[in-house]
């Protein structure tokens, strides 16, 4: 992969994303929700997309607005139902989209296989539940196991604190979560900033994601939302 | 019942646990040193009841260790939240990691306790905590699963009985499951019970007998 891109404009850093594509978005809630990239993706017009991100939305902002606006086909997320889900509780009710819950250890785990070329692999969260119908079972050691997949996808979405021109990354507090694991997964990392430094101003032992890892920034204003959250 | 050499310790001469009260007793039990994750909801509540000679670290699964009390005022930030999404804060000592890593440290057994909420325990330790299998309920089980499997103690705090008088504490959990065999003790209003491969144990009782327990939970 060649070296990352800066991109002068959100709608240059998402140009280009197919119909059908798979999307991994990172964010916790609120906290680390690439807001820009997803309203890019919006006007941008891809549709039936794959999301796979830990929540599905919160009010009518981020990838709630991408559900709202009919662009997703499936939801990939250990937690989707919040106080302020309701975008994505109606789309669930009227079956206008489909849902696979994950585990969040496994979702991260999953995508951490894919990034580092590992393939599937045995893990014990989820033996004896309904979340593990299907799946292959063994016994290692006495203990039980289920086999779970990689999830490698076309894209990922990310929104790290700062970068240099490069692509290394800085992430800021809790708003980290998934971002790093997610930039490892994608075919083609797109990652909105607060703040692109010179080449050589990052410390390069605090460097969280290499820039191997990124293939295209933009720098964005940040947006402060609170989020009413889980119940 | 299972008959245990461990008496049973009843507090007859006054009603049962407040909810301050029971996560003063759950705090109590945890030892000095432990890193811990706390469930949202009532165990949140445990926080506030560590004593800090105890040195308890609080882990939190989107990406912290040394968590802090909930942000108030001017601390809020939006990147710095709690697994249930609230603003907290950061304690000297703090360390952030991305989710894999969140993860690892609770799977690979680093994690010395979690307290969770539950719809349902077994005295086995089965737990149900993630669905109620109602029709039209969407399914939602976020690190609930990852920490019940990760964690090398899993108390749960809840109340004994359903608002409609049903023992949550039952013989096989009848709501999907969480995870098998991985609770060891409960914490409830009316008393603390062991729980696993031997079945239930009475350790404390307020406000009832453990014989008056035992039958209304039907055990």
């Amino acid at each position: 992969m060649s070296a990352a891109v800066v991109c002068e404009s959100v709608d240059e850093a998402v140009a280009g994303i197919e119909d059908g594509s798979t999307v991994l978005v990172g964010g916790f809630g609120l906290a680390g929700m690439p807001f820009d990239l997803i309203d890019g993706l919006i006007r941008q017009g891809a549709k039936d997309l794959t999301v796979v991100s830990n929540n599905a939305g919160n009010g009518e902002v981020g990838l709630a607005a991408l559900l709202k606006a009919g662009r997703v086909r499936k939801v990939v997320c250990s937690f989707p139902r919040q106080v302020d889900s309701y975008v994505f509780d109606e789309l669930y009710r009227t079956g206008d989209v489909e849902l696979e819950v994950v585990p969040q250890g496994n979702l991260a785990e999953r995508m951490r296989a894919a990034g580092a070329g590992i393939g599937p692999f045995y893990c014990p969260t989820a033996v004896g539940t309904p979340l593990a119908e299907g799946k292959e079972t063994r016994t290692f050691d006495g203990r039980e196991y289920l086999l779970e997949h990689p999830i490698s996808a076309d894209y990922a979405f990310i929104s790290a604190y700062r970068s240099d021109t490069v692509g290394n990354l800085v992430y800021r507090k809790t708003a980290r979560n998934f971002g790093p694991v997610m930039a490892t997964a994608a075919t083609t990392t797109i990652v909105q900033v607060q703040e692109i430094a010179p080449v050589g101003s990052l410390d390069p032992e605090s460097v969280v994601t290499p820039s191997i890892y990124v293939d295209r920034i933009v720098p964005v204003e940040a947006r402060h939302y609170t989020v009413q959250g889980a119940q | 019942m299972t008959t245990e050499t461990i008496p049973t310790v009843e507090h007859l001469d006054r009603g049962p646990l407040d909810q301050d009260e029971l996560a003063a007793v759950v705090a109590a039990d945890i030892p000095a040193g432990a890193f811990v994750n706390l469930g949202i909801g009532q165990p949140t509540k445990v926080a506030d009841h560590l004593r800090p000679e105890q040195g308890v670290t609080l882990h939190t699964e989107n990406g912290m260790l040394g968590m802090g009390p909930k942000a108030v005022g001017d601390e809020v930030d939006p990147d710095l939240t709690n697994a249930g999404k609230v603003p907290v804060t950061e304690l000297p000592g703090a360390a952030y990691f991305h989710h894999a890593d969140s993860f690892a440290m609770m799977r690979g057994g680093h994690l010395d306790v979690c307290v969770l909420g539950a719809y349902q325990v077994s005295d086995h330790g089965d737990l149900a905590n993630w669905h109620t299998g109602a029709p039209g309920a969407i399914p939602a089980v976020g690190g609930a699963m990852d920490l019940a499997i990760g964690a090398r103690q899993v108390f749960v705090m809840m109340s004994l009985f359903t608002k409609t008088g049903e023992p949550k504490l039952v013989r096989e959990c009848t709501y999907p499951l969480t995870g098998r065999g991985c609770v060891c003790r409960i914490y409830s209003n009316e008393a603390v019970i062991d729980v696993g491969p031997d079945g239930a144990h009475m350790r404390q009782t307020w406000g009832t007998s453990a014989a008056d327990l035992a039958e209304r939970l039907g055990l």
